[in-house]
């Protein structure tokens, strides 16, 4: 990936050098001919072409944007509830995720997400142990949010 | 009332969005029984508060004086790295120094994992 990122930036500045333009607007016309080329010759790359991670990166950000709102609305809900009565409770979560920067990406995405805060992880680094503040109904909505999340993190990962 | 007064007005929502959060964070503080919840109110609504509030100076100061302050964009992703570190942290040390549930708590499958001696 860091090496398709590199071969678009000389190709954009290759474009400045023939068009003798030194411009920011020579560069960003050099950087989109560089992406179509790219796009071009992506069967002689061995890994997916950089855009399509990009693209699974702004459309982690939006999930993730969401879901912290969807967060505070429920804490509006607990916390501003006359009666408390939920059912507070660890469970555990095994994930699929190897490699260490992953693991993290998605225990702070589950902290910062509905009615969950990642409490432990094992020494394997195979589940995550998460404190839920509702467990009576949460549990099943909670699993499908973080499929989700471990998918798009995959979707962000794989070569 | 033109374009610029209406951003601005944006941002002024804003930052009354990100106070009123806040104020909710910290009575969610004072009202959850014990450390693992008010930690759910400690990280989640003062991220959310944070953000909008920077968010809403960051616009201000550009419509209003054009001026763009990367910092106030560098504070935001800070705080996202940070926050939920802090959480998982301040939540980890107060299981392993045993702190104990709120009651009514339901089953815990962490006790067994790490305190194997007990029960």
């Amino acid at each position: 990936m860091a090496f398709q990122i590199i071969l678009n930036f000389v190709l954009a500045f290759v474009w400045m050098f023939l068009s003798s333009n030194y411009t920011v607007t020579g560069f960003i016309v050099g950087f989109l001919l560089g992406i179509l080329l790219l796009i071009m010759m992506r069967r002689f790359f061995t890994t997916r072409l950089y855009v399509y991670r990009i693209w699974a990166i702004i459309k982690l950000t939006l999930l993730f944007l969401k879901e912290l709102v969807l967060a505070n609305i429920q804490v509006l809900q607990v916390v501003l509830k006359p009666k408390l009565d939920m059912q507070p409770a660890f469970f555990a979560y095994p994930t699929v995720l190897k490699q260490e920067w992953e693991i993290t990406l998605l225990s702070s995405l589950i902290t910062l997400t509905p009615g969950t805060v990642v409490v432990h992880v094992s020494d394997d680094a195979k589940t995550l142990y998460v404190h839920a503040i509702d467990i009576s109904d949460v549990d099943e909505a909670i699993a499908a949010i973080r499929d989700s999340f471990e998918k798009a993190i995959l979707e962000v990962s794989k070569s | 009332m033109n374009v610029n007064q209406m951003i601005e007005w944006a941002a002024v929502i804003l930052i009354l969005i990100g106070s009123i959060v806040s104020v909710i964070s910290a009575y969610g503080m004072i009202r959850l029984p014990d450390v693992y919840t008010r930690s759910h109110a400690a990280t989640k609504s003062s991220t959310l508060s944070v953000l909008t509030c920077l968010l809403g100076a960051f616009i201000y100061f550009w419509v209003h004086d054009g001026f763009v302050s990367v910092r106030l964009i560098l504070g935001i992703l800070f705080v996202f790295v940070t926050a939920p570190v802090a959480g998982h942290l301040i939540c980890r040390a107060a299981y392993r120094s045993r702190v104990p549930l709120a009651e009514g708590s339901g089953e815990d499958e962490l006790k067994p994992k790490l305190f194997p001696e007990e029960k």
